[in-house]
């Protein structure tokens, strides 16, 4: 009888401790993601997915004066960041387009971005109100450099390293 | 020339994990029970730890096809609750003589059976963005429902909320949460900048425009309709706070806010004054300790016996089916929090109350991660109404604020309520898929053919 009881109180315990132990390790998987950014979303591959995928790793990383970032800071989606892979971005209000411009003054597909080289151009789609870089329409294509603000209706977006 | 340089990390091994944790969680709370009351390991006990572990794992195998990259920790934390709040519930049916547990077992299934058809049929929580008008329409005969002659439930404990279609009762408000939300995410997405260029500005306030108070007005009036012909003060609070929070983040306007909390005060001493049921339910939160008040039918008497029941269990509470939780009235719906708080103590109650926090926490995160404004208010809708419902609920039964009927999510019996429930994990799971997701390149037909890599 008395072991009974003992084996119960420790089960007892034992229960109140698992609980916790289920919220620790809940919160032990998410710290990675407590950083919002740049690093919780994208990690360089594993020597796994390295080994699995060669190509991952044939090109090298860019380097740091290298846009590896676009940040929205004007307009309806200011602050949001979008990770620069190396594939062309379309923008525009459009629900196919990458980054989805919640903003009544520019069009469907306004505007696309590409990398060429090391560099990234910006190229005016036939939009209605037009991009602007750095305070000029665009006419052509014309390379982006690092922080300087590119105008899509109200929404001001710039490259980040 | 181009390739995708990143790995995005799926994390569904992680998940698995934590899902044997939180099976495991449940498993053992159902044991303990049979422990302490005396009950043998039948095949029963086998059986309905076999059909956890079998739900979990279908959703767990759905995600990992429908939605690689969704959150590992929401299905976990869900489970978890929900198969404590089994345990829970059949602990009290051992000692009422109910049969609640096996109805929650059914409902359990469908809820996850629906959170998986869910997960497969909607490539795209932005397919919703399409029907914003319907979910209004869909909302509307949701909520009058409860009214129609024929198929309503009548008065159910104060409130005309319930619909009975043959042997089944079934709680309509409870799914009009998420297609109100869906309503308010597809309408505010498409009118933000209305909302937010026009009107006349009066110091720092800006005022919107008396039109686009349209919606706003209707919000109220659904709410206050809710409070005035089902008697359901808790789902009226509900809807008007998701509506308040969801505007809110639409236009980062303190203005709405403050309008919303007149009319909502407004509305409430209105309410305190002229309904009577509204009037008895402030009446007895203040004065719940008053011999008189305790004893008075639909008196705190039930409030207060939860409040001895938690006091019993103390810290550490007094264990599984050691304690008396059955003496609370609606021990295992309304209640529910005082039953765990008696038996699993304080800290149960907070390991509970840290899994709640953790879940609205990753709705959160995927509503910030998302890239579309219909998801972002979508999840913070959905993530803050559960969150609503869990204050107004946990609080009620503390008696920090006014007690009124709402399901604490996850835990008590009612099928409704898990049906409902389980959608939302479902929607918040492809939302925080679809944040999470690598961003995929544009589709361009003059691009060159170029090699692609597929994360693993």
């Amino acid at each position: 009888m008395n072991d009974l009881s003992l084996t119960v109180t420790i089960l007892r315990f034992g229960f109140l401790i698992l609980m916790w132990i289920m919220v620790f390790s809940v919160v032990a998987a998410m710290r990675r993601d407590l950083v919002i950014g740049r690093k919780a979303k994208v990690g360089a591959p594993t020597a796994r997915q390295a080994r699995r995928h060669p190509e991952l790793v044939d090109e090298p990383a860019p380097s740091k004066a290298h846009a590896r970032e676009l940040v929205v800071t004007e307009g309806p989606l200011a602050g949001t960041t979008l990770e620069l892979s190396g594939t062309p971005i379309l923008l525009g209000r459009a629900q196919e387009a990458t980054l989805v411009l919640e903003d009544d003054y520019a069009s469907g597909r306004h505007a696309r971005l590409f990398p060429q080289g090391t560099r990234w151009f910006i190229e005016d789609l036939g939009s209605t109100n037009g991009t602007y870089l750095g305070g000029t329409q665009l006419t052509r294509a014309l390379p982006v450099e690092l922080g300087v603000p590119v105008r899509i209706g109200k929404t001001v977006i710039e490259l980040r390293p | 020339m181009s390739q995708l340089l990143t790995v995005a990390k799926p994390r569904r091994n992680i998940e698995l994990l934590l899902l044997v944790l939180a099976i495991g969680m449940g498993v053992m709370a159902n044991a303990l029970v049979n422990l302490n009351l005396g009950r043998t390991f039948d095949n029963d006990f086998y059986t309905q730890a076999a059909v956890l572990a079998g739900l979990s794992l279908a959703v767990h195998i759905t995600l990992r096809f429908r939605a690689k990259y969704a959150d590992p920790v929401i299905l976990p934390v869900v489970v978890a609750l929900n198969g404590l709040g089994l345990a829970v519930i059949h602990r009290l049916d051992i000692v009422t003589g109910d049969t609640a547990g096996q109805r929650q077992w059914l409902w359990t299934g469908l809820a996850v059976a629906a959170a998986i058809a869910v997960l497969w049929l909607l490539k795209d929580h932005r397919i919703l963005r399409r029907f914003t008008y319907i979910s209004l329409v869909l909302s509307v005969f949701l909520l009058l429902l409860p009214l129609v002659p024929g198929i309503s439930a009548g008065d159910v404990n104060g409130a005309t909320v319930w619909i009975k279609l043959g042997p089944f009762t079934f709680q309509p408000g409870e799914i009009a949460k998420i297609t109100l939300a869906t309503f308010f995410a597809g309408y505010l997405s498409s009118n933000r900048d209305l909302i937010l260029l026009a009107g006349k500005k009066i110091g720092r306030l800006q005022l919107p425009r008396s039109r686009d108070l349209g919606p706003m007005v209707v919000a109220w009036i659904a709410s206050v309709g809710v409070l005035v012909f089902q008697h359901d003060l808790g789902t009226s609070i509900l809807f008007f706070g998701l509506f308040m929070v969801m505007i809110y983040v639409a236009t980062s306007r303190i203005s709405w806010v403050l309008i919303g909390l007149v009319l909502m005060a407004v509305g409430g001493f209105a309410a305190y004054k002229i309904f009577p049921h509204v009037t008895r339910r402030i009446d007895t939160w203040i004065h719940a300790l008053d011999p008189q008040v305790i004893g008075a039918t639909g008196g705190s008497g039930q409030v207060v016996e939860g409040l001895f029941g938690m006091a019993n269990g103390g810290l550490m509470g007094t264990g599984l089916g050691e304690g008396s939780p059955d003496s609370v009235p609606l021990a295992n719906s309304d209640m529910i929090i005082a039953s765990i708080g008696e038996e699993l103590g304080l800290v149960g109650l907070f390991a509970v109350v840290c899994l709640y926090a953790l879940f609205i926490a990753r709705g959160f995160r995927a509503a910030l991660g998302t890239r579309d404004s219909f998801g972002k208010l979508l999840a913070v809708g959905l993530a803050f109404a559960f969150a609503l419902q869990c204050f107004v609920i946990i609080g009620g039964v503390t008696r920090l604020i006014p007690l009124t009927g709402l399901t604490t999510p996850f835990l008590a019996a009612g099928g409704s309520s898990l049906l409902a429930n389980w959608i939302i994990v479902a929607l918040l799971l492809k939302i925080s898929d679809a944040a999470r997701r690598p961003t995929e390149p544009a589709v361009k037909p003059d691009d060159k053919p170029r090699k692609e890599v597929h994360a693993s």
